[in-house]
């Protein structure tokens, strides 16, 4: 039987806007109902201040990040700790692809950013199936 | 106005009380303290920004942690950040044993409740800070 690695999906959690809460609920959809068996996460600020038990995460993980912004804390996190992520996914710059407006209440989703949420999980569940599928 | 105090939640991704502690920073800087409360990007703090640095630096701190890992208390200590108040969403629980959150993509009653204590606790806490420096 082969048995297929866990992915670890690091969202950013940014407070400073919206698209933060958007990666981190997309993130925790995944978790909790698209691929809860396949994957895992880990809080990028521990990650970050961490040491080798921290770091070892996306060693130990092929990794996902999130991340709200163009700035890529998640992503330049795991990539200077770890090693560079499987995939990479810029919410910011994925929206404006989508041709969609960020969400205007960074505490709580309204019923179109929660649509969005739910499309954006969507997309991470599938970046997972193709990173299993090709270990 | 003086400056804003800076309050600065863990944001934590694995448990409820990550999600109180961000939800609740939120309730303080975008509804109840408006212009006297702000925020910024715990994470982008811990990358090195200069310009979070900046603020940190400049600002009177309040850290929100959910857990007893404490990252943004750390962390924000470890960036040079004056911490004039440090909230931790346990304590919070310890005194509420009858508050059992459990989701944490989005909050359940229990933890929305928990959420509006904290909330008002900070909320308190900056108008005293805006007091002082007035």
């Amino acid at each position: 039987m082969n048995i297929k690695p866990k992915v670890g999906i690091v969202s950013c959690s940014g407070e400073c806007c919206g698209l933060g809460t958007l990666s981190r609920v997309a993130t925790r959809l995944v978790l909790e109902e698209l691929r809860s068996n396949q994957t895992v996460t880990i809080c990028l600020p521990l990650f970050l201040a961490g040491e080798e038990e921290e770091h070892g995460f996306a060693k130990e993980f092929p990794t996902i990040t999130v991340d709200g912004c163009g700035k890529l804390c998640a992503k330049k996190a795991v990539a200077k700790y770890s090693k560079e992520p499987a995939e990479a996914v810029d919410v910011e710059a994925l929206l404006k692809e989508w041709m969609i407006t960020p969400p205007k209440n960074r505490r709580v989703l309204d019923v179109n950013d929660e649509k969005n949420a739910r499309r954006l999980a969507e997309l991470l569940a599938e970046k997972v199936d193709n990173i299993q599928e090709s270990a | 106005m003086g400056k804003p105090v800076l309050v600065i939640p863990c944001s934590g991704i694995g448990k409820p009380f990550g999600s109180i502690s961000r939800d609740a920073t939120f309730r303080v800087c975008d509804d109840l303290q408006p212009g006297k409360a702000d925020t910024l990007c715990l994470s982008l703090l811990v990358m090195g920004d200069e310009e979070a640095h900046g603020r940190v630096a400049s600002s009177r701190c309040i850290t929100v942690d959910g857990c007893p890992l404490a990252c943004s208390h750390n962390n924000v200590e470890r960036s040079g950040g004056k911490i004039v108040a440090e909230f931790k969403v346990m304590d919070l629980l310890r005194e509420n044993r009858g508050l059992k959150p459990k989701t944490v993509t989005f909050l359940d009653e229990d933890g929305e409740k928990l959420s509006k204590l904290l909330a008002e606790r900070i909320a308190e806490k900056v108008s005293e800070l805006m007091e002082e420096s007035e």
